[in-house]
């Protein structure tokens, strides 16, 4: 495979003089409730295969769901944070089909009447205008369980000696967040495809309903683009693509398929409605296995479970509780920081708003605790090759260490030693100064006489200090640093230069 | 326990025990004149010598517990001679339908694709009856997944009628209702899609209810058609079913359609019934179900119980309720609608029969091969007419006009109430046929539930209770009594009355074994 083979043989620039692309995204989001939707079985991510199931979430014969209220809740939550209106009274629907590791080969879902419907979110774009994206619904659902492939070579069902089947996941709660279709973005298309899926993250994020973690499947994009000349009304043939892990495969997705319509459209061909895989490494997409037959889902309503009828003071008290929009704190953030426009979006590029937020409500003055989050702790991520919330360093202790700088405890240099240490799981930050023993010498005593000592072993120096050219201080300062190995305040040692050769 | 204790002073003999209702039997074990284990030990044995062989006996049993039941009977005894039994009912022998888990018996439906699964949990139902001391015996016959009228399409063969044992005793309880019927056990649990319980209560002569939908739990019932199954009694009288009826009844976290409102009064119920007095009730027959299809015996019989009924006091009129002629192919689009896709877990993936799992085959092959191996050709029909109804291109023309069919009926059913304290009908058009008889034609069969489908649909409480014999052959006819959402009591309170002014006379409680005997 190389990249000339599998590059998409019109830019977005291109595509866009002869045709609009119109987009469809589809989010699926894992809910982080306590349980599973229909059954008490723990909803936990990694735990040993089979461990958390029941008859209910296998599905054994018999057995009926039982509707987890902090899951509606959460379905509530999400669409009045997307300005959707929340149905009076909605269900679930079963909708059939036969998968190994789905327990009732049909999952319990919604189908005409989602719980929560016609909405839309305010997207932030690079160039700091907004996109208004239209929400069509977002709706309940059950996860599936997990098939893995024993044998053959791709780790797909093809070629494989045999499949295990692990149910942990099957009864997740599912949120399915369907947006109206995206018409008129042009070559923004990717980009704004982008956006939402990193303005939905972050409002989902907000909420606290779901880790919201693309790279582990809590959230996951299936991304439909058609395109439509420029001077008709009728869109064209879509195509979804799935396996879209990242917020950077979203853009990529979309671009590549952009591309691709429009190089089967202008060569005179048609293009094929599927499901396409989006491949990481390529930034390409290939068509999934065709359907043999018609999907047809039989949905009908779902006779184990009554209607849903949440009630207006409910939801209300819901919409009271909602926390501040994420694009309505970076507005008051950026007011309260005196941010520039650049500053605020590298701080939300770098997912580092969140912690600074976080480490100035835990002390520390803005701009220091911008400062730490945006140079040296992003430094350390790179190098570490993690993303900056994953560093192994709280806010708490971020700020921590601001104080003992303000303080004077800690020049800025010895603060990054501390710094080094927490990230090395040394403890908390002032653990990790006593244990490297990293506090300034604050001891005037000490200080001086370091101070003495340099002047002794530099006599000229001192000479010149002393005949009114301070700017010579600055080598005494030098060596009085090096022999407390950098935990002396310099400003301090100069001021005691300046003294002790007046 | 010895035979000396079992032959004291006051003890009665297995035949007297086996013919006891529940309500004596209860009063008898709980004042200590006889153990739960005796009558235990008596069910056993009746169940040894009248239930085998499967080819010619009643053939009630898929799977019997006896040390299950007389460890369970010792427990309950205990429990008496501390002075605290765990409910009215503890000690007494009860029969289970095969379609509700149980976690120390096999679990099979009557379908060879769950043939010796265990479930790993007890139905609710089945929990309470433990909980409340009753002495489970074993599992009872059914139609495969209870999808029929007559228990012919068991996978392990049919049970048999008591009164002739070359007759249906209906379905899909026929196992249930020919335990009860035969003396095999005082009660039994059955589940009602469209006449399960009361059809074969009919037909064997024993009382069957289908209580409100919703007012017993249906978690652990394998599921047929989830909005119409309801579990409910099988018992020899009004009283006996009301007692059971109060152990399985009330709200239960695990089934999410079971409601919130108190178990209707049956047992005060039917006690205040049997004191005779209909004075002030306001009876109903469905003009409906009477004429052409219905045997004249059956008609005659319940002729009879009308009168019956008026000579109680009640004020006996005529009523229509024209959409109910929707109900049979409106149950016959939606049951197997819901069937179609309840029956889709049965895939040889985790549980029960697996068939061409030899490497050869692909997953969706052993499906298909474990599906075709292990379901009937009832259910394989079922799963056929119920994915069309719900395809694409028939769904609003068969599902859709079947649900607006069902809406006429509820308020066919609302209308009818607004009238009448309770309607009445015979249960099921004809007395048992004979084994065979209608196996090939799905239609003819079909109309066995004609009369007890629309409670289905609705919702709302019916039972049947024996009302006499048909004059053309001599067997058992059921008089059904309809009562409005959450007023089983009323329907209780009028078969307690009849049951008292009908007497005895209706022929033995448990028949002579005659086609068994004359075989020996």
């Amino acid at each position: 495979m190389t990249a000339t083979i599998d590059a998409a043989p019109y830019t977005v620039e291109e595509v866009c003089e002869r045709f609009d692309p119109v987009m469809g995204l589809e989010v699926h989001v894992e809910l982080n409730t306590a349980t599973k939707m229909f059954c008490g079985c723990a909803n936990a991510f990694g735990a040993e295969p089979n461990t958390n199931i029941c008859p209910v979430c296998l599905g054994l014969p018999g057995s009926l769901p039982r509707l987890n209220g902090t899951a509606v809740e959460s379905a509530i939550k999400i669409g009045l944070a997307l300005n959707c209106q929340v149905r009076e009274r909605s269900g679930f629907a079963r909708k059939n089909y036969f998968y190994p590791d789905m327990p009732k080969n049909f999952q319990i879902s919604q189908y005409e009447d989602p719980i929560v419907f016609d909405g839309y979110l305010d997207v932030p774009l690079d160039d700091g205008t907004t996109w208004r994206v239209e929400i069509e619904r977002a709706h309940m659902e059950e996860d599936t369980g997990k098939s893995l492939h024993i044998g053959g070579a791709t780790g797909r069902i093809h070629g494989a000696d045999h499949s295990l089947l692990d149910y942990n996941r099957a009864g997740v709660p599912l949120i399915e967040i369907v947006t109206k279709p995206i018409v008129g973005a042009g070559v923004r298309a990717p980009e704004v495809a982008r956006a939402y899926v990193t303005a939905l993250r972050d409002v989902l994020r907000g909420l606290g309903v779901s880790d919201v973690r693309m790279d582990q499947g809590s959230m996951r994009c299936d991304a439909n683009v058609s395109l439509k000349p420029k001077d008709t009304e009728a869109f064209g043939t879509r195509t979804e693509t799935k396996n879209v892990n990242s917020l950077r495969s979203v853009e990529r997705a979309v671009r590549y398929e952009m591309g691709r319509h429009a190089g089967v459209l202008l060569s005179g061909g048609t293009v094929t409605q599927e499901t396409r895989h989006f491949d990481e490494q390529s930034g390409t997409t290939s068509a999934g296995r065709p359907k043999e037959t018609f999907a047809d889902y039989r949905f009908f309503p779902e006779p184990d479970l009554p209607p849903l009828e949440p009630s207006r003071d409910w939801v209300e008290t819901l919409r009271a509780g909602l926390p501040e929009r994420p694009w309505e704190r970076r507005a008051r953030i950026q007011t309260d920081w005196g941010l520039s426009d650049e500053e605020l979006r590298d701080l939300v590029n770098a997912d580092a708003l969140d912690l600074v937020a976080d480490t100035v409500d835990a002390g520390a003055p803005p701009e220091a605790a911008r400062s730490w989050w945006v140079s040296y702790l992003a430094q350390q991520a790179n190098t570490a090759g993690v993303t900056l919330p994953e560093l192994a360093i709280t806010p708490a202790q971020v700020a921590r260490v601001v104080a003992l700088v303000a303080d004077g405890t800690l020049t800025n240099k010895l603060a990054r030693q501390v710094v080094d240490g927490v990230l090395a799981g040394e403890g908390e930050p002032d653990e990790v100064v006593t244990g490297r023993g990293l506090a300034v010498v604050s001891d005037e005593s000490a200080l001086t006489a370091a101070v003495d000592e340099a002047l002794a072993a530099q006599p000229d120096i001192a000479e010149k200090i002393r005949a009114g050219k301070t700017k010579a201080a600055g080598a005494i300062v030098g060596a009085v640093m090096k022999a407390t190995r950098g935990q002396a305040d310099a400003a301090r040692v100069q001021e005691l230069v300046l003294e002790r050769c007046r | 326990m010895s035979d000396t204790q079992r032959s004291g002073a006051g003890a009665a003999s297995g035949s007297e025990l086996i013919s006891l209702d529940a309500a004596e039997l209860a009063r008898r074990i709980h004042a200590r004149e006889v153990s739960s284990v005796d009558v235990t030990r008596a069910h056993l044995e009746r169940i040894e010598a009248v239930d085998g062989p499967a080819e010619s006996g009643v053939h009630a049993f898929l799977h019997l517990d006896a040390e299950g039941a007389l460890a369970a009977a010792e427990a309950a005894d205990r429990a008496i001679a501390d002075g605290a039994p765990a409910s009215p009912l503890a000690g007494v022998p009860v029969a289970l339908k095969d379609n509700l888990t149980t976690t120390d018996m096999p679990t099979t439906a009557a379908s060879r694709i769950l043939e010796g699964w265990r479930p790993p949990y007890d139905a609710t139902v089945v929990a309470r009856l433990r909980a409340a001391g009753l002495v489970p015996l074993g599992k009872t016959n059914l139609d495969e997944f209870a999808m029929g009228s007559s228990t012919e399409n068991s996978a392990f063969g049919p049970s048999r009628n008591p009164w002739d044992l070359t007759r249906i005793p209906g379905g899909s309880g026929g196992g249930s209702s020919s335990a009860v019927a035969a003396g095999e056990s005082p009660l039994a649990l059955g589940s009602d899609t469209g006449g399960s319980i009361r059809q074969p209560g009919a037909v064997t002569g024993t009382v069957g209810v289908k209580p409100t939908y919703g007012t017993v739990s249906r978690y652990g019932l394998i599921a047929f058609s989830s909005s119409l199954d309801q579990i409910g009694p099988c018992a020899r009288s009004v009283l006996d079913a009301a007692l059971l009826h109060e152990v399985i009844g009330g709200q239960d976290a695990n089934d999410q359609t079971s409601v919130s409102a108190p178990l209707p009064p049956v047992v005060e119920a039917a006690q205040a019934g049997a004191r005779g007095d209909l004075s002030g009730v306001r009876i109903g027959i469905v003009t409906e179900f009477s004429g052409e299809g219905y045997q004249p015996g059956v008609l005659g019989a319940f002729t009879d119980a009308v009168r019956t009924l008026g000579e109680l006091g009640a004020e006996v009129v005529e009523v229509s309720c024209p959409s109910f002629t929707y109900a049979l192919p409106a149950y016959y689009l939606i049951a197997p609608s819901e069937a179609s896709s309840n029956l889709a877990r049965f895939d040889a993936m985790r549980y029960g029969l697996r068939v061409g799992d030899d490497g050869e085959h692909a997953a969706d092959e052993v499906m298909s091969l474990t599906r075709e191996a292990g379901f009937g050709a009832e259910v394989k029909r079922r799963i056929m007419i119920g994915t069309h109804a719900l395809s694409a291109g028939s769904y609003d023309a068969l599902y859709g006009k079947a649900q607006k069919a069902r809406t006429l009926i509820v308020r066919d059913f609302t209308a009818a109430f607004e009238t009448c304290d309770v309607l009445i009908s015979p249960t099921t058009p004809t007395t048992a046929f004979p084994i065979g008889e209608r196996a090939d034609d799905p239609l003819a069969m079909y109309l066995a539930d004609l009369c007890t489908i629309p409670s289905n649909l609705a919702g709302n409480a019916a039972l049947s209770v024996p009302c006499g014999l048909s004059a053309d052959d001599g067997l058992p006819v059921g008089l059904q009594i309809m009562a409005p959402a959450l007023a089983d009591d009323r329907a209780y309170r009028v078969a307690a009355a009849y049951e008292v002014a009908r007497g005895p006379g209706a022929g033995p409680r448990i028949p002579e074994l005659r086609a068994l005997e004359t075989t020996r």
